[in-house]
């Protein structure tokens, strides 16, 4: 297992193109609204939250993600017809704690991206799980085992989308 | 200086999500129907819709040209299924028809309100919110199609939602089982009216059913139509496990009838009419009509010798002695106003109406015989004069012919 802890110097600092920035959150927003009507199962993945955590674990800059996983939030909550902010809250922190957890573990091995987006995936979801409560109203329920599930689905799922993400990723 | 560069990421982050409560909290306190749609919502569905339109588009252009050029096998069995198919269920309808026509004739004397759909659209579903938390899809039908907020939105298994959001070529349908849904619904035998609800895990429960009402499992749950948006009468699912709830209510939970997770197309009821029922007149087809048609017809004999061979036979205003009243349509009773079913000559069991009188002569083939005599005014009937088992017996005719009743089957 692969989580090592790094120095500032040690650490590589990955940036992103422009349509990559802008083409790939866009895509994982369209592929979670489309998917889930031909595949019924996809719900209960996140792909966006994956895109998060693997921007702002390359880009290893907690303003960026912080920013990232706002915008993409947003988006994504633009979609559904609940309050806007509940995804962009979420993301927020997720990109912020990605990236600040990225400068100081090295996250490139694929066991350590598994065990990162289980870690962030439920960070991701307890944040979410309270906004909605606390200051939305709405009814959750929250089942360990569903939310385990998840947890372990989206994490396999994320190690492919860092996969790809490298190929597009340009080392500084 | 020196610290505000050192927390910088904090201080940004503490800000960025200062100002997405704020906006929740605004959005919350600000809930309300005549909300407008705010702009990040319509650059977030425009961005993203077209791409599900196109995709849509390709996928049922691809599948329509293998299922519709390539992939026929089983069709000519399957069409010859469905012909037998739509030959039961001819049968079936005209039958319905009549009981139909008789509730609405008791609709009409109790001065009864209906409400109607009498116009949908068609619409396809491209994309969902891609929330497990937010049940709801878009179609590719908006604004510029007449689609409004808080339309019905149904299928032919079961009612789907309604229109939640309405953009300028979309529109958003919230589901019927998302939490934030809400449905009068009525139980079919036992017409214990209810909630339907939808549970953050995607169940659907009937709610605020007094906990002492036995509710069997497998019964019918219709729209009540009290929420305003679905007519009364739509099929929203079956209950499938009834339990002890909290406080005084019961737990019923609900299969909608519609699948929910695999829509592809649905109505969208653009508009439900409200009138008062009236009796259908003109389109009122009877079993034994359609069954006279199809068996063999007797040949028609003279007048003389039918009234010879039927003392019994009497011309159609007359009122014999055991000619029993039969319901007549309020119409009819007021005076004969309305229009008249005509009937075929060799319809076995017709009875005819004098709609002047409101009673029903009970003749059977007597009254044919007369028909063809050229008294067209009693070859007539009102579909509100019910077929009476009695005057098909052979003792009455000329000819036996094979008892028919109304229901065929």
């Amino acid at each position: 297992m692969a989580i090592t802890y790094t120095s500032g110097e040690q650490v590589e600092v990955y940036r992103f193109s422009i349509p990559a920035t802008i083409l790939i959150p866009l895509t994982a927003v369209f592929l979670q609204a489309w998917l889930p009507l031909r595949f019924p199962f996809f719900t209960i993945f996140d792909l966006p939250l994956l895109v998060t955590i693997g921007f702002a674990t390359a880009r290893r800059s907690p303003l960026a993600g912080l920013l990232t996983g706002s915008v993409i939030g947003i988006l994504q909550d633009a979609l559904t017809h609940h309050p806007i902010g509940l995804y962009g809250i979420s993301k927020t922190v997720v990109g912020f704690g990605a990236s600040s957890l990225g400068i100081k573990l090295d996250v490139e091995h694929a066991g350590a991206r598994f065990l990162l987006t289980i870690v962030f995936y439920a960070v991701h979801e307890v944040v979410y799980f309270m906004i909605s409560r606390g200051l939305v109203g709405l009814r959750m329920a929250w089942t360990w085992p569903h939310e385990l599930l998840s947890g372990v689905a989206n994490a396999m799922l994320g190690v492919l989308v860092f996969m790809l993400l490298d190929r597009v990723k340009q080392r500084t | 200086m020196d610290v505000l560069g050192r927390y910088r990421n904090l201080i940004v982050l503490v800000g960025v999500l200062f100002a997405q409560v704020l906006g929740l909290a605004v959005q919350v306190r600000r809930t309300t129907d005549s909300e407008p749609t705010r702009l990040i919502r319509i650059w977030a569905v425009g961005t993203v819709t077209p791409l599900e339109k196109v995709l849509v588009w390709v996928q049922t252009s691809t599948g329509s040209v293998w299922h519709n050029y390539f992939y026929l096998r089983g069709v000519r069995a399957e069409n010859r299924n469905l012909k037998q198919q739509i030959e039961r269920m001819s049968l079936e309808q005209v039958r319905m028809s009549q009981d139909a026509d008789q509730a609405r004739r008791l609709q009409a004397l109790l001065a009864f309100k209906e409400q109607f759909i009498s116009r949908t659209m068609a619409a396809q579903v491209i994309g969902s919110s891609g929330s497990e938390l937010s049940r709801s899809v878009y179609i590719d039908k908006g604004e510029s199609d007449g689609i409004k907020p808080d339309m019905a939105v149904i299928t032919a298994e079961g009612i789907v939602g309604k229109v939640l959001r309405v953009y300028r070529a979309t529109s958003q349908v919230l589901l019927i089982d998302d939490q934030t849904s809400g449905v009068g619904a009525i139980l079919d035998k036992t017409r214990l009216q209810g909630i339907l609800r939808g549970t953050p895990a995607g169940e659907v429960v009937l709610e605020k059913v007094m906990s002492d009402e036995a509710v069997p499992a497998g019964e019918m749950v219709l729209t009540s139509g009290g929420d305003g948006i679905f007519p009364k009468g739509l099929l929203v699912g079956r209950v499938t496990k009834v339990a002890p709830g909290n406080e005084l209510f019961l737990n019923i939970r609900v299969r909608p009838a519609a699948d929910l997770s695999k829509l592809e197309e649905v109505l969208v009821v653009t508009r439900i009419d409200e009138r008062q029922a009236q009796p259908d007149q003109a389109g009122a087809a009877r079993a034994v009509d359609i069954l006279a048609e199809r068996l063999p017809t007797v040949p028609s004999k003279p007048e003389n010798a039918v009234k010879a061979d039927t003392p019994g036979a009497v011309a159609p205003s007359n009122t014999s002695s055991d000619a029993k009243p039969k319901p007549v349509s309020p119409e009819a009773s007021a005076g004969g106003g309305a229009p008249a079913a005509r009937k075929t000559a060799s319809s076995p069991s017709s009875s005819s109406g004098s709609a002047s009188s409101g009673s029903a002569s009970g003749t059977s083939l007597g009254t044919s015989a007369g028909t063809s005599s050229g008294n067209a005014a009693t070859a007539t009937t009102t579909p509100a004069t019910k077929v009476s088992p009695k005057p098909v017996k052979a003792a009455e005719t000329p000819k036996p012919q094979p008892a028919v009743e109304d229901s065929p089957h």
